[in-house]
Parts: C-alpha cells; sequence; structure tokens
C-alpha cells in the first residue's frame, strides 16, 4: 500500500528523560488512522513531533520520513512550508488554538496567503469557500466574527477549515472531540471522515476514546507509556485484542447495548503512572495479570503485538 | 419507597449580563418547570449536554441555589450532613494546602460531629482502598484516581444517605475509570446510599443507574427505567443523543455508515 508518512525509531525525550521509545509506524495514502493513548502515553508528543512542534527542553531523535525527507532533519523555515500546506494539525481545545484577537475569515485566509500566495479578494473566497466546505452556517457572517462569538462546534469547525483550507496530504487530529457535547461530536466527527475523503488525505486520529476510534478509522495503534503495544485494522484489534492493555481497555468500558449481570465492570488494577515513571521493559507489566519475568525487557512490536505473552 | 426528594415544578432563572449598553438584561431558565421524586436507595442518572441545567439542578438539590418558583423538599433530617457531592475534576475540588486525611476529616468538623475521628479516617481509607499511611500527605502526591478517591472518602465522612456524582469520572483515564465506578457501586450497596450519578457519558449512566432523566436547555424531556428509556427512546433529543455516541462494534461496512450519517446531517 501507498504510504504518506513513514515513522522510524522516533523516540521523544524530555530533557534527558525518553518518554517515547524507538517507535514505528507507517501512515497510509487516504487512510484513516487511531493513535489511542491515556495521559503520559507519549501520542500528543509523537504528534508535535512529527509536526516539528515540540517546545523547548523536548527533542526528537529518529526518522519521520514524507516525500523521502526526513522531517526531523529540516529547518525551522522548510517545516514552516510544509505545515499547514502538505500537514496540518486540529487541536483539543479550539478555544486556545485560535488566535482570540484575529477575524475567524482572517484566520482561515492566512494558511491559503502563506501557502498559495492569495490575497485579498481570492484569499477571501478561498476562505469562504473553505468555510462553506465544513458546514459552518452562515460563513460570510462569521467571517468577520471573532472565536469567542462563535460556539464550541463552530469553533471547532472554523479550525478544521484553517487546517483543510490548502488540502493536506496528512491531517493530525489530537482529540479533536473531547471538548464537545456528544451530538457536535459526531458532527464533527461526520466532517472529519467526509472532508479526508473527499480531499483523498490520510487521517491520523489521536484520541482516548476506543469507539470514536471504532466510528471513524481503518487502522489503530495503542500507545502505552511511549511504546506501541498493538496495531493492526480496527476491527480485529476491537474484536479479537492480542495485547493485555488492549483487552483490558475494552473490557473497562461499560458496554451501551447489553446489560452486566451485576453492576461491576473488569477494573484494570493501579494507575496511569508519570511520564517517564513507567517500569522499565513492558511498561504495562506492573498493572498486567500475565506479567512475569521475561517482562522486564521490552517485547519487540511483532506481527501487530509487542506482548511476550500476547492473548490469542 | 420512602421518598428521599420531591422535586415540584421547579424553576431557577438567571439574568444574563448585558450585551448592549441599554439593552434589556435577558434571563436564562437554567432549569425550567423541573418535577421528579427520588425514592431511598434509589439510582438515578442524570444526562444532557453542556448548558442543559443537570449543574444547577444538583446545585438546587443540595441547597447551594434557591428556586426562583417551585419547591423542592427533602424528607431526611439535615439536608446538609445527609445529602453529600462528588465533583468532576480532584484535582480542583480538594485543597492543596491541606492534608488527606484533614481533607477527609473536614466535614466531620465542619458540621460538628464527634466521636473518634481517628477510627473514623482509618474506616473511610479502608472504604476506598487507600492505605492509612496515605492521610499523612498531600493531594499533589495522588494520581487522578487516588484523588477521587480522597473526594469520595470526604463525601461518605459525615455518614450520607444520598450521594452525587457531578461527572465523576469524566478526568479520570479510561484505564482507572472502571475501578472508580466499582467503588462507587460498592460504597453504594455497601451504605445503602440514594445515589444521583450526573453524566454526560451515555455508557456509564446505562450501567450505573435505575432510572434516568433526560434534559435539554433546562427540561426534563425524558425520564423513565433506564433500560425502558435506551432500548425505545420516546423524546427526539433522547434519540439523537443515543444515535450520537460512538459506537465500538461497528455493524456492517464502514462505507454504508458512513453514507447513512451523510444522509443524516443532509
Amino acid at each position: 500500500m501507498e504510504s504518506v508518512l513513514r515513522v522510524e525509531n522516533l523516540t521523544v525525550s524530555v530533557g534527558r528523560v525518553e518518554v517515547v521509545h524507538h517507535i514505528g509506524f507507517t501512515l497510509g495514502a487516504r487512510q484513516r488512522t487511531g493513535l489511542i493513548g491515556e495521559s503520559g502515553s507519549g501520542k500528543t508528543l509523537t504528534a508535535l513531533a512529527i509536526m516539528g512542534l515540540l517546545n523547548e527542553g523536548l527533542s526528537a531523535t529518529g526518522q519521520v520520513i514524507y516525500r523521502g525527507t526526513n522531517l526531523l532533519e529540516l529547518t525551522d523555515g522548510e517545516m514552516c512550508g510544509l505545515r499547514g500546506d502538505r500537514l496540518a494539525m486540529i487541536f483539543q481545545e479550539p478555544m486556545t488554538a485560535l488566535n482570540p484577537v484575529m477575524k475567524i475569515g482572517d484566520q482561515v485566509a492566512e494558511p491559503l496567503t502563506l501557502h498559495r500566495g492569495l490575497r485579498g479578494k481570492a484569499a477571501h473566497a478561498a476562505a469562504l469557500d473553505a468555510l462553506a466546505r465544513v458546514h459552518l452556517p452562515d460563513p460570510l457572517e462569521k467571517m468577520r466574527q471573532y472565536p469567542h462569538q462563535l460556539s464550541g462546534g463552530q469553533r471547532q469547525r472554523a479550525m478544521i477549515a484553517m487546517a483543510t483550507a490548502c488540502s493536506p496530504e496528512l491531517l493530525i487530529a489530537d482529540e479533536p472531540t473531547t471538548a464537545l457535547d456528544v451530538t457536535v461530536q459526531a458532527q464533527i466527527l461526520d466532517l472529519l471522515v467526509e472532508l479526508v475523503e473527499q480531499e483523498g488525505s490520510s487521517l491520523l486520529l489521536i484520541t482516548h476514546d476506543l469507539p470514536v476510534v471504532a466510528t471513524v478509522c481503518e487502522r489503530v495503534l495503542v500507545l502505552y507509556g511511549g511504546h506501541i503495544v498493538e496495531e493492526g485494522d480496527v476491527d480485529e484489534v476491537f474484536s479479537r485484542p492480542r495485547h493485555p492493555y488492549t483487552r483490558a481497555l475494552l473490557d473497562a468500558i461499560p458496554p451501551l447495548d447489553e446489560e452486566l449481570p451485576d453492576r461491576k465492570l473488569k477494573a484494570i488494577a493501579g494507575s496511569v503512572p508519570g511520564l517517564g515513571e513507567f517500569p522499565p521493559g513492558c511498561p504495562f507489566r506492573n498493572r498486567c495479570p500475565r506479567a512475569d519475568d521475561v517482562c522486564v525487557v521490552m517485547p519487540p512490536l511483532a506481527d501487530g503485538v509487542a506482548c511476550w505473552h500476547p492473548l490469542a | 419507597m420512602t421518598l428521599v426528594f420531591d422535586v415540584d415544578h421547579v424553576s431557577r432563572r438567571y439574568l444574563l449580563p448585558r450585551t448592549r449598553m441599554f439593552g434589556p438584561r435577558r434571563t436564562l431558565s437554567a432549569v425550567d418547570d423541573v418535577t421528579f421524586q427520588l425514592h431511598r436507595e434509589e439510582t438515578l442518572g442524570v444526562v444532557g449536554e453542556s448548558g442543559s441545567g443537570k449543574t444547577t439542578l444538583m446545585k438546587l438539590l443540595l441547597g447551594l441555589e434557591k428556586p426562583d418558583t417551585g419547591k423542592i423538599t427533602y424528607s431526611g433530617n439535615s439536608l446538609r450532613r445527609e445529602v453529600q457531592v462528588v465533583f468532576q475534576d480532584p484535582a480542583s475540588a480538594l485543597d492543596p494546602r491541606m492534608r488527606v486525611g484533614d481533607i477527609i476529616l473536614e466535614p466531620l468538623r465542619v458540621l460538628r460531629i464527634g466521636g473518634d475521628h481517628a477510627a473514623r479516617l482509618a474506616e473511610l481509607m479502608d472504604a476506598v482502598g487507600l492505605p492509612l499511611a496515605y492521610a499523612r500527605r498531600y493531594p499533589h502526591e495522588f494520581s487522578g484516581g487516588q484523588r477521587q478517591r480522597i473526594a469520595i472518602a470526604r463525601a461518605l465522612a459525615p455518614r450520607p444517605d444520598v450521594l452525587i456524582g457531578d461527572e465523576p469520572v469524566s478526568a479520570l483515564d479510561v484505564s482507572v475509570r472502571a475501578q472508580i465506578l466499582n467503588l462507587l457501586e460498592d460504597l453504594r450497596v455497601g451504605f445503602q446510599l440514594t445515589l444521583i450519578l450526573v453524566s454526560h457519558d451515555l455508557s456509564i449512566v446505562r450501567h450505573m443507574t435505575d432510572r434516568v432523566l433526560v434534559m435539554q436547555h433546562g427540561r426534563v424531556v425524558e425520564e423513565g427505567p433506564t433500560r425502558d428509556v435506551f432500548r425505545a427512546p420516546q423524546h427526539a433529543y433522547t434519540r439523537l443523543l443515543l444515535e450520537s455516541i460512538p459506537r465500538l462494534r461497528v455493524r456492517g461496512s464502514r462505507v454504508a455508515q458512513v453514507e447513512q450519517k451523510q444522509s443524516r446531517r443532509d
């Protein structure tokens, strides 16, 4: 399968502490991939490393290959040429990601001006078009408004319009619906799927919400403690998980369409360790019912699962 | 069945700030003509989206807000002692400068409840599954799930009859949520609590409660046994809510599902 982005041996460190450990994965062209992880799993750091947006004090090594170049070796200027154009990102909280003192229309026009050289009327028309594509009601009116005048769902639509204005090859969405109500979430997820299908983009959807991945994505990567512990086709992984962590996550979600005989869920022992506090070896071993002595060594990701004792 | 709360046509309106200098102040009906009854040892779910009035309704039950019209009758002796609440975000609900033991016992001091406080603390820490030695530590030393256990221990300290959980697991990691839900269920059974669970997460409400109120724009649009409401929702808004929830297992092909969704939006 044709790929749009290949990540190899990517390590992200906070100071000297490694928090994402030598991960590798490939994003297929026109494919929707879910990256599942809880707090401290390194899911957002992975996305920021790909986009070249790591803050000071954070560093990435390894390779992020896009069209034959390693993005980690590009200069800031070169990266700016790609970001917002070929690679784009949507953030969780549109209120903090949008500029509060800039009109919606100007913000959506910004990538078009930077990457397409559009100005004046042409930029205005293209921005209007981008806002219409995300089904923002009254786009002409909204262009003259500021972010605080829009509802949460409308702001997220505006941010998606900005990110997709230049038809990116890869769209990364980091918890795009976590701050939204469930009915609005459904609309935004529908919109994301519609847009990436239309534009032929690839989507990397980052979330802690397994059902969201099940509805949107075709492939899934499960991240825990900075390691990819399982990857594969969404339907396969969710119906036959092979890593004990994936199994445990699925078991811990209350079923919506059936009732459990008693009100007891299969809870996972312990809590998610803080950043850099995961045990050496398999990061899940101190919470895992199948763990034993061999788990002090991190198992390689083989055949879609990184576990010494995978489930059948 | 003993009646605990009788909520009779209750409304609470807020005056909104002026949007224009000489314009009129608009009012917002946060809770609009809500009527329901809650009986002893019942589990009641309250679902709705942001702005639906869930939290205002809880504040009214707790006596933190007074209704503008209508009446709330509480049948117990002391609302302040017998109705306790656990909030969404344990990080902001616990005083960072207090030791965990003092946090848990604070309701006893405030409500002037006597007795052997040291023994009570040991009991409470045990009930929520925390080692007693943790009582000397501060909240920042704990994970989110442990902090929520502390908040639950504090709520249980005055031996309440009614426990209100306002989005009690929304701020927690997915792998920790089930622990806290199981704990709430154990405590509910162990202490014969009446439980009100406010959540935007319908699967949790479905799992934990016998009866459910669905709220929209301050009104209760549907009420009934949780099982029936989820199986055969009567109100259009309840149906929309249920349709909107992402499902873990997808029936049929993904393409068909996408097409169906697009027709839904159009």
